[in-house]
């Protein structure tokens, strides 16, 4: 039996010593929000982060995690959603099938904490993740309005970011 | 919902309860009785249920796989039917039920950009009827007559009292009115809901890690299975050592999965996995061991000079035309095989016993699903059913239900145990159904003034419907190798008149399975004719735009979406400097595309895209925000294969084994599209697979025009563009 601390829990598993950190948040402790996509750290559907490193989970032994380091999957990035770049990514309708999203979406959290104003060159950078609908546009205009919305959230003043798509959301619908 | 329902759904939520996170949507569907959707009654007919609380459930026959068709059809049912848009949910009905129903659902196959257009018609009809059957029951209850009912949102009111009730208080009775016959469909210039850039329904769960896709089911019981097939195509299984596998933690069984393959299934998959890597497997590779590319490009380019071609369209005598040509230009042109590579690889998870075969599956086609289920089952098809699962991808791939065939194989051996069976990323690399391989020889006769007299185009090569459905053949001809090349009709006409024109195939199949990959033959054949025109014009000295403008006289629709093209990146004007321009036209799918590509290229050879500016004419448009979504997503597909993307074959296996061999288009490469949707009404195209098509020859163009290198062979990483 080993611990990892996930999502500010600390939850025990059982796992054999190669298994990667991605196989045992999927299998042992159920949190599939985080995806399979290739097992050799080059799709990053699997990014979760750990002490807010996005990291790919696919190709880190889970019993290499230190029990002081502290990972986030998806499902922990906020309980309710509320994440701007969570926000973002609704306003905008960036997922299309949406299974690379859970690792782009921790990918583009990570890089807002690090950068609260990237460049188009350091969205380049960090945003290497596969997706094979092609919503990398949206993804680089969800970025920028999460960025927005931060920054006017900082300044308090409140006003509401453009939503450049003009995509309509009828107050009180599943959308 | 019945109690076996009920018990079902608590089980496996249960079991997602004590596993932390899964939580089951609305589009996941339990129901093990193929005549049950108790839950969702009462039906008013088959597209629409009226919950008491006004609830509308609209059913989606069609499969979801990002394309934003659950969406759309929702609207179209939701504008014919007046509901409240925010009262609106979607349910799958399941391929058993269709069966027990006669197909009420109509097709499900989701795949030739069907969804919308291959179902507008009966949803909308759908919708329609049931607000009748509503509209009525209201009247009937009022005792007035209908004609003096309306109602908006959801909403009956009655124009001679000032009685209002609403959708879910009539739906009991509506529900046991006969359907009317005589269903009128709005006029398109009193629609609501259609047309606007209203937010998908199914977005939120995506964001939060809560969406299930079929990878990501947990039943109680379930066991997990990794399973390897014969890496060269047609090979079998001669011999299976399983001792060191069996020693392994969590290993439950081997098994052999029909006559090519070997299953590892264990309690996870990780485990089965690496089990699978410790089985010891002798394959007989049988006559394609030696098989490779080089040798297939050899057969193909023979028969690019073969004497058996069949013809795909036949204008005139462009063979004496261009025998008698004042000066030829000739080309030949390659596109390689190439992998779907949906981010979710394959997976299907199967419960079998004796009685019944029960799937969950991320399909495009839940009634080929079934099929193949049923026949590896073993049973009539009555004692299978399939559940839909969201798709992490499709584009194609999804529609063959090989995989679907091979997890009841394996579930079979292992009777009333539910079997999770999910392919590895160097699995699904090597087990695809790839995009064909063709070559095409253009020759174009041209008079003394440099106007064409006649062109052939030659292509030889492999065709998908000869390795799936040979038997839609017509005497030896595949019809769908000549996608975009038609003498008219309204699917995938060419946008030239030539006087005299030769289009004709020279089938050449090699042993790799072939499949409809998104955007199917557009991709290749618009590669083909665009750049070919592009090179027509540059040796002729003529404007690009200005020869086609002049080719396609006779075509205004395709012209009509060229010139949107032309005017918004004002060709006549020059681009900015160091950057240079590319076009392409194509039909496909029921809709004429068109697109401009603006590249840089620097001395040490390294592209740039900087902009795509891209023109869509559907007919009728339903979502025009997800439309947008559909042409950015086609550049990516598209541009991510003409760039960098071949599976190549050696000793008759594909050598790439995953993405770092086989690299798609990233966020950095991606260029700013600027999407002009010109809908001109009247006709129901498809959207997402036309503009694959154009992608890649207006980059490629551009490309010539920066560099004066014509690339005709792709992917493009085969060659420098180094100054």
């Amino acid at each position: 039996m080993a611990t990892l601390n996930v999502n500010g829990k600390l939850l025990d598993y059982q796992a054999d010593a190669d298994t990667p950190l991605l196989w045992v948040l999927r299998e042992q402790l159920g949190l599939t929000g985080t995806k399979y996509g290739c097992g050799i750290a080059v799709c990053g559907s699997c990014t979760v982060h750990i002490d807010g490193v996005p990291t790919r989970s696919c190709a880190r032994p889970a019993s290499s995690v230190k029990l002081g380091e502290k990972i986030v999957t998806i499902e922990g990035l906020t309980k309710d959603g509320s994440h701007p770049i969570q926000k973002a990514w609704v306003a905008l309708d960036v997922p299309q099938c949406g299974f690379c999203q859970s690792g782009m979406i921790m990918a583009a959290a990570a890089l807002v904490k690090a950068k609260p104003d990237p460049t188009d060159k350091e969205i380049d950078d960090a945003m290497t993740n596969i997706c094979r609908c092609g919503t990398y546009n949206r993804v680089r205009a969800g970025i920028k309005f999460a960025v927005q919305e931060m920054a006017n959230a900082k300044t308090g003043k409140g006003q509401k970011v453009v939503n450049a798509l003009n995509i309509e959301h009828v107050a009180g619908s599943k959308a | 919902m019945n109690a076996t329902n009920f018990s079902r759904r608590r089980f496996i939520q249960g079991g997602a309860a004590a596993a932390g996170s899964l939580v089951v949507g609305f589009h996941v569907p339990f129901a093990n009785s193929a005549t049950a959707t108790s839950a969702s009654l009462p039906e008013i007919n088959a597209w629409v249920v009226v919950q008491a609380n006004d609830t509308i459930v609209i059913r989606i026959a069609r499969s979801e796989m990002g394309q934003g068709t659950l969406t759309g059809l929702a609207q179209l049912v939701a504008e014919e039917l007046e509901c409240d848009w925010v009262k609106v949910t979607t349910e799958y009905p399941t391929p058993g039920q269709s069966l027990e129903r006669k197909r009420v659902w109509g097709n499900f196959a989701t795949s030739g950009s069907q969804g919308i257009r291959g179902s507008q018609d009966y949803v909308r009809k759908g919708g329609a009827e049931a607000r009748m059957m509503l509209l009525q029951a209201a009247a009937d209850e009022w005792k007035v007559p209908v004609a003096e009912c309306s109602v908006a949102k959801g909403v009956i009111s009655h124009a001679g009292s000032t009685r209002k009730t609403s959708y879910g208080k009539v739906a009991a009775a509506a529900a046991k009115l006969t359907p009317p016959t005589d269903i009128k469909l709005k006029d398109p210039k009193d629609w609501k809901l259609v047309g606007k850039r209203l937010a998908r329904l199914d977005t939120v769960d995506k964001t939060t890690g809560k969406q299930i896709y079929g990878m990501d089911l947990a039943l109680p019981g379930m066991l997990n299975a990794a399973v390897k097939a014969c890496p060269v195509f047609g090979g079998k299984l001669k011999s299976v050592d399983d001792t060191a596998a069996l020693q392994r933690p969590g290993v439950k069984k081997v098994l052999r999965v029909g006559d090519n393959a070997v299953a590892v299934v264990a309690d996870t998959w990780w485990r089965a996995k690496t089990a699978l890597d410790a089985v010891k497997i002798e394959w007989d590779e049988g006559v394609n061991a030696s098989a490779s590319s080089a040798a297939f490009a050899d057969v193909i380019k023979a028969g690019l000079d073969a004497k058996d071609a069949v013809i795909g369209n036949k204008q005139g005598d462009a063979l004496g035309a261009i025998g008698t040509a004042a000066r030829k230009i000739e080309a030949v042109y390659s596109y390689p095989h190439q992998n779907h590579a949906c981010m979710e690889t394959m997976n299907a998870t199967v419960k079998w016993t004796p009685e019944k075969c029960e799937v969950w599956v991320a399909t495009q086609n839940g009634e080929s699903a079934h099929a193949a289920a049923a026949d590896a089952a073993g049973l009539p098809p009555s004692k299978v059913e399939v559940y839909k699962m969201l798709l992490g991808g499709g584009f194609g791939r999804r529609g063959s239900p090989d995989y679907v065939r091979q997890a009841v194989l394996i579930a079979k051996q292992m009777p009333g145990t539910p079997i999770k069976m999910m392919w590895s990323r160097e699995e699904d690399m090597a087990q695809g159904r790839y995009h064909p391989v063709t070559q095409c020889k253009l020759t174009a006769g041209l008079d003394d003034k440099g106007e064409i007299t006649g062109l052939h185009m030659r292509i030889a090569g492999q065709s998908i419907i000869a390795g799936m459905r040979p038997e839609a053949l017509r005497d030896g001809k595949d019809p769908v190798v000549f996608q975009g090349l038609n003498d008219g009709g309204t699917e995938s006409a060419l946008g030239y008149t030539f006087a005299h024109l030769l289009v004709d195939h020279a089938m050449r199949n090699p042993h790799v399975p072939p499949g409809f990959w998104r955007g199917v033959n557009t991709n290749q054949n618009a590669i083909y004719l665009e750049c070919f025109i592009d090179e027509i014009a540059h040796a002729t000295k003529q404007d690009p735009l200005a020869l086609r403008r002049k080719l396609m006289a006779k075509h205004p629709k395709h012209l009509a979406v060229l010139d949107a093209v032309a005017k918004h990146v004002e060709w006549h004007k020059p681009p900015p400097k160091g950057v240079f321009r590319g076009l392409a036209q194509m039909m496909g799918y029921g809709s004429y595309v068109a697109a401009c590509a603006e590249v840089s290229v620097s001395n040490e050879g390294a592209l740039k895209i900087h902009r795509i500016v891209a023109a869509t004419d559907c007919g009728h448009v339903v979502n025009p925000q997800q439309v947008e979504a559909q042409v950015e997503g086609s550049f990516v597909y598209g541009l991510g294969a003409a760039l960098f993307q071949e599976c190549t074959v050696k000793d008759g296996r594909i050598e790439q084994t995953n993405f770092h061999q086989y690299p798609s288009l990233l966020l950095a490469d991606m260029p700013k599209v600027e999407t002009l949707i010109v809908p001109s009404g009247g006709f129901w195209g498809g959207v997402g697979e036309p503009t694959i098509a154009v992608g890649a020859p207006a980059v490629l163009n551009a490309i010539f025009a920066a560099t004066g290198k014509r690339i005709r062979e792709l992917p493009l990483t085969k060659h420098s563009l180094k100054a």
